[in-house]
């Protein structure tokens, strides 16, 4: 009879199981903590998932560069309340108010906390702007579906489209900016020249599958191929953890080419889009997280384009 | 307190059984607890007898990236006696994407369909017996995908390239061959203000002598430029292959079987 219960129970958890999945709590409060990895550079490390309501969306990493006009930071966060604690996160390392705010691409978990800032400190290259003209609304309705609370007053400040390729001293530091693509139509990575760190946005990830929605693959390559000649002594990527071990830039090229090796073998030997997103992933990739997740997605992003390219026409 | 909740359930349980008594074809308890379940239930299996089947494997990738054109595959190949194959999203407006009858192909196809929202994606297999195998799974997705202009209509190219085709096929070995095809096409559902539904209907499967190996109705849902993977039984013959839409034009194609196909090599 005990057991008879336990099954009713048990039955009935399992049909509840998807209405607890959806349900709402409340939305918590952002705890950026920032670690200090070289003179002046502190890294404020994302959590290594997708976007999801559990993490509110701080996914991505942010660097703080202290100058003496105040700290740059460069990347945003992903809502209001993630940009004022990665402000109050800087102010406390550094003991001054957030002076500039780059922004590396597009993507929201970067791009939306510039709500937290005034418009005038906010800069990013001109097509980074133009893609957030076009996108940011779009993301912001995707942000609010996934994270609701966590967005709560976030609305939309462009950054000014005012960067470009080359030197640019910040309160007395210098930076090399470094106007790049492929991971996006527009892709921002700086050197900071006092300490060779290299800070490159999405172009690349460490230890994290490459997210690919709006990627160009042959121009990430040769984007990582800049990237891999500037001398530097360490490196924050996007997302996943610093490297020091100049390991990072070679694995995000092995995992975009691996990525478009096997959709082109995939469409050539007749499978669908569910069969190449399970296709088997080398074990030299075991260290990525969620790398079956980003190869599904990056089916999603590049399939029916090398359908159309690999897939003879037919004549009736 | 257990003891007796143990007893209180000890004597519902039999009553709850002698109360309702069981027709021979009640519908099962659905395992996805769908809003949605009984409502298409009725509509598509009638008074047939329905099972929920592990013998059916519905493929979805686990995240809905893109809502316009989300990838399903069913493969019921371990069922014997398939007749059709139904792939239908229980909470889009238009819940059938498309409805297969397998004819002597094997019980396998893949497409890609709309989610316009949070939705069970289902296939149902109906065998020979007149028993619909069920299998599914809910897939999280923002609005949009039924409801949203296709991309072609928005850049208005659509009729520069409406019904361009390709097309391949690759042996599987035992006579039997995998054929995949896509058209060029809005697959307009009719939900888009100021766009009337405009979509293929009908795609047929044919051998060189004409026999049919396959066909299927396809609805709106189906994404827009439609792919269709499926396996035909022909003996590694020529397919000829024919899509009907519905303002009447007919898109026909025909492929050669290829080559073997080489499963998973060099990844």
């Amino acid at each position: 009879m005990i057991l008879s219960r336990r099954a009713v129970l048990g039955s009935s958890a399992a049909l509840l199981g998807s209405a607890i999945v959806r349900a709402q709590t409340f939305a918590g409060t952002y705890q950026p903590r920032a670690e200090l990895v070289a003179d002046g550079i502190w890294l404020v490390r994302g959590v290594d998932e997708p976007i999801n309501f559990a993490n509110g969306g701080a996914i991505a990493n942010i660097a703080i560069i202290a100058t003496d006009d105040g700290p740059v930071l460069f990347d945003s966060g992903v809502s209001l309340a993630h940009g004022q604690a990665l402000a109050a996160l800087a102010f406390k390392v550094t003991g001054r108010p957030v002076t500039r705010v780059l922004i590396s691409h597009l993507h929201p978990d970067h791009a939306l906390g510039a709500a937290a800032f005034p418009a005038e400190i906010i800069h990013a290259l001109p097509a980074t702007r133009a893609d957030l003209e076009r996108d940011a609304e779009g993301f912001s309705d995707a942000m609010y579906r996934l994270l609701s609370g966590w967005m709560k007053g976030t609305a939309l400040v462009l950054p000014q489209g005012d960067l470009g390729n080359g030197p640019l001293t910040i309160g007395g530091r210098e930076l090399q900016l470094l106007a790049l693509n492929g991971h996006s139509q527009s892709d921002l990575a700086l050197l900071d020249a006092a300490t060779g760190t290299l800070i490159t946005g999405d172009l690349v990830f460490h230890n994290r599958a490459p997210a690919t929605p709006h990627a160009d693959l042959a121009q990430w390559q040769a984007a990582l191929d800049h990237l891999e000649a500037i001398p530097h002594r360490l490196l924050l990527p996007g997302h996943g953890p610093l490297d020091r071990a100049d390991e990072a830039i070679s694995q995000t090229r092995e995992w975009l080419a691996w990525v478009d090796a096997s959709l082109r073998q995939s469409v050539a030997s007749g499978l669908d889009m569910t069969e190449a997103g399970e296709v088997p992933i080398p074990a030299r990739f075991a260290a990525l997280k969620f790398a079956r997740y980003e190869l599904q997605r990056s089916v999603s992003h590049f399939f029916p384009a090398i359908e159309t390219e690999l897939l003879p026409k037919t004549a009736p | 307190m257990t003891t007796r909740l143990a007893a209180m359930i000890a004597f519902a349980l039999p009553t709850a059984v002698l109360a309702a008594p069981v027709a021979a074809n009640a519908l099962p308890t659905d395992p996805l607890d769908s809003p949605m379940w009984e409502f298409h239930a009725q509509r598509l299996f009638g008074k047939a007898h329905v099972v929920f089947d592990h013998a059916v494997r519905v493929h979805i990738p686990v995240v809905a990236e893109n809502q316009r054109v989300f990838p399903v595959t069913v493969d019921a190949r371990a069922l014997p006696g398939v007749e059709r194959i139904v792939i239908f999203a229980d909470l889009n407006p238009i819940p059938v994407a498309i409805d297969y009858t397998t004819l002597t192909s094997a019980p396998f196809v893949a497409t890609r369909i709309k989610l316009d929202q949070r939705t069970p994606v289902r296939a149902a297999v109906l065998t020979h017996d007149g028993v619909w195998h069920l299998a599914g799974q809910w897939i999280d997705a923002a609005g949009g995908g039924c409801s949203a202009p296709p991309v072609s209509r928005v850049k208005g190219d659509w009729a520069d390239h409406l019904g361009e085709k390709r097309a391949a096929a690759w042996s599987e070995g035992s006579g039997q061959t995998r054929l995949r095809m896509t058209f060029r096409h809005p697959m307009d559902t009719g939900l888009v203000e100021n766009i009337a539904a405009y979509n293929i209907e009908r795609v047929t499967i044919r051998d060189t002598d004409g026999t049919v190996l396959g066909q299927m109705s396809v609805n709106g849902s189906v994404a827009e430029d439609p792919a269709f993977t499926v396996m035909v039984r022909n003996g590694g013959r020529p397919i000829a292959f024919v899509a009907a839409d519905s303002a009447g034009l007919k898109f026909t194609g025909s492929t050669a079987v290829r080559a073997t196909r080489v499963a998973s090599a060099e990844r």
